[in-house]
């Protein structure tokens, strides 16, 4: 696996909070804490020998959100970029939707490369001619420019949410699409802003009755009618849009049961599911607690087909992890283009991998001082107690303010793209 | 005779305590530093509406632009200087501190 680093500047504000590709892999797509979005363009080298090397630059960037105060609350709303999603390719330019803790934005991306030439009324720096000195006419004409890409908000979708938007998800209709917060879920039209319908509502009468939030929700790939959302209690429910209006009456549920003699306090808080993620097929669905990453089949809903350990060794350290709060840190998974590996971050700047076909995994590191660019990366491993080997790392000496939260998989191609805290790291599969 | 069996037993019994979860051990850990702390497990619906209300209250919108503003020509001098001040003198906009979640463990001051 290579090592190749990006171009993103580094400053206080530009911790990355979501990492997307669009459809094609061409484009990627980070957010900030800072409210600003980068996308970057793949090029690719010399496709046609057997070695080609892709490189990720810069390609757009803007801001997307501002910080607002709400009024009513007197509560900041942050500019956060919570997620990114794209939509699929339907002319010239790019579409994504991008999401902070309130608004839902679509944004067009497009490129410019000709300007026109030769008006006849105005001068080349845009001046009006006197109409007296014009003694012919001319065809303007279109000449090529330097590219540029501009971005431009298309949409804006607000004031729909009183909680706080962890999830948005399009729709394979290409028209629609769901947001979701803590406590409810709502669809809208692409093309509506002032209206959205709600579909799930998970409020209880009486807040004190709380016990149970939303954390992620989902668009099946294929089935327009079938969403999924996960819950801070560890279940995932399945919902079908043809059975009724409110889908507050899940048409599946997935549950692993529980040992009760097991149950400790932190048992439902590392049971909270941080993303659920389907598989490209549509057969599959992934979700991902504090230690483990799950895999469901869409028909058994009494189990997982396959449970990975991320990081068992913190179930001795969860004292600790709770204190700190990193116990509530929401890790992101991922799956690669043909659903065979899945990927998820872990602290220390580690990244998990799962080959579920070879069951084989492996733990490596986005780091600048532990590797070199264009250099294969070394499996790492933690040792979780008693005699720690040469190259191993201690539990103790992991440092937990080192997370990768977010990463994410090239649809087709074996190219990932792992943020730690500041830095986007682009690793490419060796081809030789 | 009898002192072998007691001997057996005794050791039996420190193996049982051993094979504790680590789990439960971290909670024995965590009960001893924070007695207080929700009798429901996982602090249930506390945890939860702490969760859901996340931001920083301001006492109204001119609080919040006052700060901003106070915060935007403190920033204009140096850098490095601002991070001293930040306490003490104005309350600090979002984009000027680092993150901090709020602390979950109730304070030993809370019934």
């Amino acid at each position: 696996v290579l090592l190749e680093r990006d171009k993103r500047g580094v400053g206080r504000t530009d911790i990355i909070s979501t990492v997307e590709f669009n459809h094609t892999g061409e484009l990627l797509a980070t957010g900030d804490k800072g409210g600003r979005v980068v996308i970057f363009q793949q090029e690719i080298e010399n496709k046609s020998q057997p070695q080609f090397r892709s490189e990720y630059n810069v390609y757009s960037t803007f801001q997307s959100h501002e910080p607002e105060f709400d009024y009513l609350k007197s509560l900041e709303i942050e500019e956060k970029i919570n997620k990114i999603r794209w939509l699929p390719q339907k002319n010239a330019a790019q579409f994504l939707l991008s999401t902070n803790d309130k608004t839902i934005k679509l944004w067009k991306i497009s490129e410019r490369d000709k300007r026109p030439e030769g008006y006849n009324l105005k001068e080349e720096d845009g001046r009006y001619k006197d109409p007296n000195t014009i003694m012919s006419l001319r065809v303007p004409v279109l000449i090529p420019m330097d590219l540029m890409v501009e971005a431009s908000p298309r949409r804006v979708f607000a004031n729909a949410h009183t909680y706080h938007i962890n999830s948005i998800s399009v729709n394979s209709d290409n028209e629609t699409y769901l947001s979701a917060d803590d406590l409810r879920i709502n669809l809208w039209h692409l093309e509506i802003t002032d209206r959205s319908f709600n579909i799930v509502d998970i409020k209880p009468a009486n807040m004190e009755e709380l016990t149970e939030v939303i954390t992620a929700a989902e668009f099946h790939p294929h089935q327009c009618n079938t969403f999924v959302y996960s819950s801070s209690k560890g279940t995932i429910r399945l919902c079908d849009m043809r059975a009724s209006a409110l889908c507050d009456k899940h048409s599946k549920l997935f549950e692993e049961p529980e040992d009760p003699s097991n149950r400790s306090f932190f048992s439902e808080i590392i049971s909270s599911i941080s993303d659920v993620k389907f598989s490209h097929n549509g057969r599959y669905m992934m979700t991902r607690d504090y230690l483990s990453v799950k895999i469901w089949d869409l028909n058994m809903e009494n189990r997982p087909v396959e449970t990975y350990q991320v990081h068992e060794y913190l179930r001795s350290k969860l004292c600790s992890l709770y204190e700190n709060d990193c116990i509530f840190d929401k890790f992101e998974c991922c799956w690669n283009g043909n659903d065979s590996v899945v990927m998820t971050g872990s602290y220390n700047n580690f990244f998990r991998m799962f080959d579920r076909g070879q069951r084989r995994d492996v733990t490596l590191e986005a780091s600048r001082e532990n590797s070199k660019p264009m250099q294969v990366l070394k499996p790492r491993k933690v040792c979780a107690g008693g005699k720690r080997k040469k190259d191993e790392i201690s539990v103790d000496s992991l440092d937990f303010n080192k997370k990768i939260l977010h990463t994410a998989w090239h649809p087709q191609d074996n190219i990932i793209a792992v943020a730690t805290t500041n830095n986007l790291y682009i690793f490419q599969d060796k081809v030789n | 005779m009898s002192e072998e069996v007691q001997g057996t037993t005794s050791s039996e019994e420190e193996m049982e305590d051993k094979v504790i979860s680590p789990e439960k051990a971290e909670e024995v850990k965590l009960k001893a530093r924070y007695p207080n702390l929700g009798a429901k497990p996982g602090g249930g619906s506390d945890l939860l509406r702490k969760r859901i209300q996340k931001g920083q209250k301001y006492f109204d919108s001119g609080d919040y632009n006052m700060a901003k503003a106070k915060m935007k020509n403190k920033q204009l001098p140096s850098a490095p200087a601002e991070k001293t001040e930040i306490t003490g003198g104005h309350i600090p906009t979002p984009q000027d501190l680092p993150q901090r979640k709020t602390s979950i463990v109730a304070s030993k001051l809370a019934g």
